[in-house]
């Protein structure tokens, strides 16, 4: 699915002293199967914007395109293009309400008019995707753990087979081994279906492990747009949007501010290591 | 916090503010009072304009004021409609055995009217003083009820509480709503049993939020050494300046001269 913002803006509470615009004119195009992450610092609109794509919001001015259709509109094509869109807000596992795993899971596929066995194979699949024993299916979710629980939130998304999935920062509040776990599981997915992944999240780190592309929002306001390896490795342009660069980059730019002939734009630990040695291989 | 309760407290340093919570209350009871009591056009209109009045020295909002009345709409769209046809009196329009009277039409805008009044003096009540304040206000105003063994510092920290976390409820609401509906819940359906349908995945989630959240405060009450409402001492001590004596003695004089004038008409 091609998702397009054309001048999008959105001003929260309008009309009131407390009114506040929270978008300010953003355009931007999604390509089918993109993998994109979007930061920016507490409060500058990366929630909003996620909201207005998934249609969710009505736009102050300005619009959003789902292959061509907009995306609030009340109409069924609208209807249809948005349920091709999976959303996982921040603490998904807040929207937990059913008496067992597998109900919860299967809620979103009933509502796409599955029949039965349709429903049973996707929370199967699904349950196993985020790396779940089948046998929790029988379980209540509100006696899961948080980490579990949370899994479960996101299987009941990834069950409706969206094209476009949409994570509202999906690691906040879990332990490191969590947060990596659930990356990979993410990661697996998106190579598996060749879905478009939008991840919201502050960490760069996490961004570099998953994402391709990398839109930063400063202020309401389009701050960068543009490949991971050029934007998250911007110092400059990372620190005037309140976010951190990689430790790799961090690494890397305090070595060549020492005199070593490094390159700083490479984002994961593994990269780091090689050009390091490759530095000093060269050097020696 | 990205929604909004229609009335609720603005953070801004007016005249209105300033002034003593108790003084805030009394005088809007007393001016509700009023705005019930009345019976002339004369009176209606003096106490209309005082109400003007005091909204310009609370530095309200005037569009955010009048559609706090949106929230009445329907209660008074009925009361007019039953006094439209319910009040004896000089038939205008007669539609089989009901008829529209003159007299019907003058009573039911008059009530309207005072609704739309009582509605206005307690937005500007909320506008200007804080959840905090008021539940101070109400707690000194009820003290006399405590010698009859009445909890009132209790209820006070009830309400406290309970303004405190509606917006953060409204927000709740507002979340899982919308993470239920990317789930493909039809919220807004047209079939009455597809709208059934869509409660559990709200109510549910926000039930169980409201009592974790409810769990949490009471820890955290508890570990900062609360004992029950009694022990609790106060920040804010209630003052009266000579603004607060000035702004009751105002109230007490308008309040006489729009009574005297309804006894001599």
């Amino acid at each position: 699915m091609l998702i397009r913002v054309e001048n999008l803006s959105h001003t929260y509470i309008p009309g009131t002293p407390l009114a506040r615009a929270a978008l300010r004119d953003i355009s931007l195009e999604i390509a089918p199967g993109e993998r994109v992450g979007l930061a920016g610092r507490t409060g500058s609109g990366k929630s909003t914007l996620v909201q207005h794509i998934a249609g969710l919001l009505i736009p102050a001015a300005g619009r959003v395109l789902l292959d061509g259709i907009p995306a609030h509109a009340r109409t069924a094509r609208a209807r249809a293009a948005r349920l091709r869109i999976g959303l996982a807000f921040q603490h998904p596992e807040d929207q937990i309400f059913e008496q067992t795993v597998f109900r919860e899971i299967a809620f979103g596929p009933r509502n796409l008019g599955l029949d039965k066995a349709e429903i049973a194979a996707r929370v199967e699949w699904a349950i196993n995707m985020v790396g779940l024993p089948s046998a929790m299916a029988s379980r209540s979710p509100f006696t899961l753990s948080g980490g579990e629980t949370r899994r479960v939130a996101l299987a009941s998304i990834l069950a409706m087979r969206p094209q476009v999935l949409i994570l509202d920062e999906p690691t906040a509040g879990l332990d490191p081994g969590g947060r990596r776990e659930l990356i990979a599981h993410l990661r697996d997915w998106q190579c598996k279906t060749g879905s478009t992944l939008l991840m919201v999240s502050h960490s760069p780190d996490e961004l570099a492990c998953i994402v391709e592309r990398v839109i930063v929002l400063d202020d309401g306001q389009l701050a960068a747009d543009g490949r991971a390896s050029d934007v998250l490795s911007n110092v400059a342009l990372m620190s005037a949007a309140g976010l951190d660069v990689p430790q790799s980059v961090r690494l890397l730019c305090a070595l060549r501010r020492s005199g070593w002939a490094v390159r700083t734009n490479l984002l994961l630990p593994e990269e780091a290591l090689d050009e390091i040695i490759r530095a000093r291989r060269e050097a020696a | 916090m990205n929604l909004l309760l229609p009335g609720a407290y603005i953070a801004a340093d007016s005249a209105l503010h300033r002034l003593d919570p108790r003084v805030k209350l009394m005088a809007a009871f007393a001016l509700m009072v009023l705005a019930l009591v009345v019976h002339s056009l004369a009176s209606l209109v003096f106490l209309t304009l005082f109400v003007i009045a005091i909204a310009i020295l609370a530095a309200a909002p005037p569009m955010a004021l009048l559609r706090t009345l949106g929230a009445i709409f329907w209660l008074g769209f009925l009361m007019f409609f039953f006094r439209l046809f319910t009040t004896p009196g000089q038939p205008l329009i007669v539609v089989g055995p009901l008829s529209v009277t003159r007299e019907g039409l003058l009573v039911g805008a008059t009530q309207i009217y005072r609704l739309c009044l009582l509605v206005i003096l307690s937005t500007l009540l909320t506008f200007t003083t804080s959840p905090t304040q008021l539940a101070h206000g109400l707690e000194v105003l009820f003290k006399p009820l405590a010698q009859i063994g009445l909890p009132v510092r209790e209820f006070a920290l009830v309400l406290t509480i309970a303004l405190r976390f509606a917006p953060a409820l409204l927000d709740e609401i507002d979340k899982i709503g919308k993470a239920q509906r990317a789930r493909g819940v039809q919220m807004d359906s047209r079939n009455p049993l597809r709208q059934a349908q869509s409660w559990s995945p709200l109510f549910v989630p926000i039930f169980v939020a409201a009592f974790r959240r409810a769990d949490e405060l009471a820890t955290a009450m508890e570990a900062r050494g609360f004992r029950g409402a009694q022990y609790r001492t106060r920040l804010h001590q209630l003052h009266l300046s000579r603004q607060d004596v000035l702004a009751a003695l105002s109230i007490l004089f308008i309040s006489l001269v729009i009574l005297i004038g309804e006894r001599m008409t």
